[in-house]
């Protein structure tokens, strides 16, 4: 349709770093769409012939979600969801700091669609520049009503669990930000015991966009079967880490060398966040970015981060790291989750960290075949997927980097155990920054 | 009608580890390293029906739970909601 379909960006498109876009450089650069003009069943129709994908990480039909939460009995809730707890991810911080009103297009359109009766946007707390940019575009909506509903915005507070839709369904309802066992879901019964549709918000300024120039144009760009762009964080060993907007079915190789770096010389690539895989630069040489190529890899694009790993560094240090961490961000629920993923996290540092590896010689045993057998019998034992995607990201270091790991086992920690860590966590300035 | 079966399932939140199940039904429960139980959650033979439900009897935080499910034969929409419908826990519908 539109003269700019096969043209990226999308949606940083006309986006501004210096405070967000103003409505009208907005609508200027993605055209001036009345919002209540959209049929619900069209946009529902739309946004299923696009082939959307919820950008959370999780990758549910958005289609389904609109439909389901649309067609219970009781008014819907929207929740757009910025709470982005993936610690190398900011792609959601970038995009609603830069493009606010995209977001907003894209919450009321999803709250038109299900028929919802109240709109939430909940936001990091620590994403400060997000915040300030999305109250100024709500004002400037607000003094042009613009908008059907109001928009409430929640800040929510940093950690890995809080953006998982119970543990958000849970805060929004006062409670604590963690998991419950399922069900109901927040779509049976969510805020306020209502339906309750929980989108990323980068899902949101994709419909925002189908709302404007339909289906077809939205699978100008992409794969057949994996249509659309998606904003991705690259961070690591690239001269030029942050967010860019990609196609899927971009080749891998390609994101690295345009943010400055090299694939077939890193030491790994982990793709998918810190719930993510490991993978060998050599088997990821001609991967593309989207599941029919990253499946058979054993890894998922997930929210979009892809960390590159220096030659240099250690991926055994860098994973006992990362699951050290993840251990720490457990909700501390569940049994499995909270005692196996410390337990995880100590064998690994046995291997990498000098001072562990003095305890475990102590205790005795071998690290290595402890942490197999945990990987295998942890999984599905949460009420969340946390312990699930710690164990995944485990499993992968050990697939791949296998001879490492071995190494270390026999040799103890390797000099690369001691250089600064690469990946970033918060509240480590240490680590490279994922630059927003 | 569709037939069901019964399947172990644990609620990880309430388990706190006291470890009777493992005792009380080692056919279908053995404990990690922590003492939280690993289930097999394949459908559970007649015979030890009785059992498993005097273990989720026994279990001091009622974190032992056995379902019905419907045999996913029927196919389609009708089965995925009969298994919903059938998915609630045993115990709260003969309390």
């Amino acid at each position: 349709m539109s003269a700019a379909a096969n043209a990226l960006p999308r949606l940083l498109h006309g986006a501004d770093p210096r405070g967000g876009a103003p409505l009208a450089a907005h609508l200027a650069h993605h055209g001036i769409s009345s919002l209540f003009a959209v049929e619900p069943a069209w946009l529902v129709a739309e946004v299923e012939r696009a082939g959307l994908h919820g950008r959370g990480g999780a990758a549910f039909p958005t289609a389904t979600k609109l439909a389901v939460v649309g067609h219970r009995r009781r008014r819907a809730v929207v929740v757009g969801n910025g709470s982005e707890g993936e610690p190398a991810s900011a792609k959601d911080a970038v995009l609603m700091a830069q493009a606010p009103h995209l977001v907003l297009d894209g919450l009321q359109l999803a709250a038109a669609a299900a028929n919802a009766g109240e709109a939430i946007l909940c936001v990091k707390d620590s994403l400060g520049e997000a915040q300030a940019a999305l109250g100024r575009a709500l004002r400037e909506r607000d003094a042009t009503g613009r908008d059907a509903l109001p928009v409430r915005v929640v800040v929510v507070p940093d950690g890995y669990v809080t953006g998982e839709e119970s543990a958000l369904t849970h805060l929004l309802n006062g409670g604590r930000a963690v998991p419950t066992t399922t069900p109901p879901r927040p779509f049976e019964r969510g805020v306020d015991g209502r339906p309750t549709l929980i989108q990323n918000v980068e899902t949101l300024a994709h419909v925002a966009l189908i709302a404007r120039h339909g289906a077809d144009w939205y699978r100008g760009l992409g794969t057949a079967a994996e249509p659309g762009t998606a904003l991705v964080t690259l961070c690591g060993a690239v001269a030029k880490p942050g967010v860019r907007e990609i196609a899927l079915g971009t080749p891998l190789a390609a994101l690295v060398q345009h943010g400055g770096g090299d694939l077939s010389r890193a030491r790994g690539v982990l793709i998918g966040g810190y719930f993510g895989s490991w993978l060998d630069p050599r088997a990821a040489a001609s991967a593309t970015l989207d599941v029919a190529s990253l499946r058979p890899l054993g890894a998922s694009l997930g929210c979009g981060v892809v960390a590159v790993l220096p030659d240099d560094a250690c991926p055994v240090a860098e994973t006992a790291r990362l699951v050290r961490w993840l251990a720490g961000e457990s909700a501390g629920q569940c049994g499995p989750c909270v005692f196996g993923l410390a337990a995880i996290a100590e064998q690994l540092e046995r291997l990498a960290d000098p001072r562990a590896a003095r305890r475990g010689k102590r205790d005795g045993g071998d690290p290595l075949a402890r942490v197999r057998r945990w990987c295998g019998e942890i999984a599905g034992r949460g009420a969340c997927r946390h312990p699930d995607g710690a164990v995944r990201l485990v499993a992968s270091a050990l697939r791949t980097f296998e001879a490492d790991f071995e190494d270390h086992l026999r040799h103890g920690p390797c000099r690369g155990c001691a250089l600064p860590p690469v990946l970033p966590l918060p509240d480590e300035p240490g680590a490279l920054e994922a630059a927003a | 009608m569709s037939r069901e079966e019964q399947h172990l399932r644990v609620d990880p939140i309430a388990c706190e580890a006291h470890g009777l199940c493992a005792e009380l039904l080692p056919e279908r429960v053995r404990l990690d390293d922590w003492g939280y139980p690993i289930v097999d959650d394949r459908p559970l033979p007649p015979e030890l029906v009785a059992h498993a439900r005097r273990a989720a009897a026994a279990c001091p935080t009622l974190a032992l739970l056995l379902e019905r499910r419907a045999i996913p034969s029927v196919g389609g929409r009708a089965a995925a909601e009969a298994q919903e419908r059938a998915s609630r826990n045993v115990r709260a519908t003969q309390a």
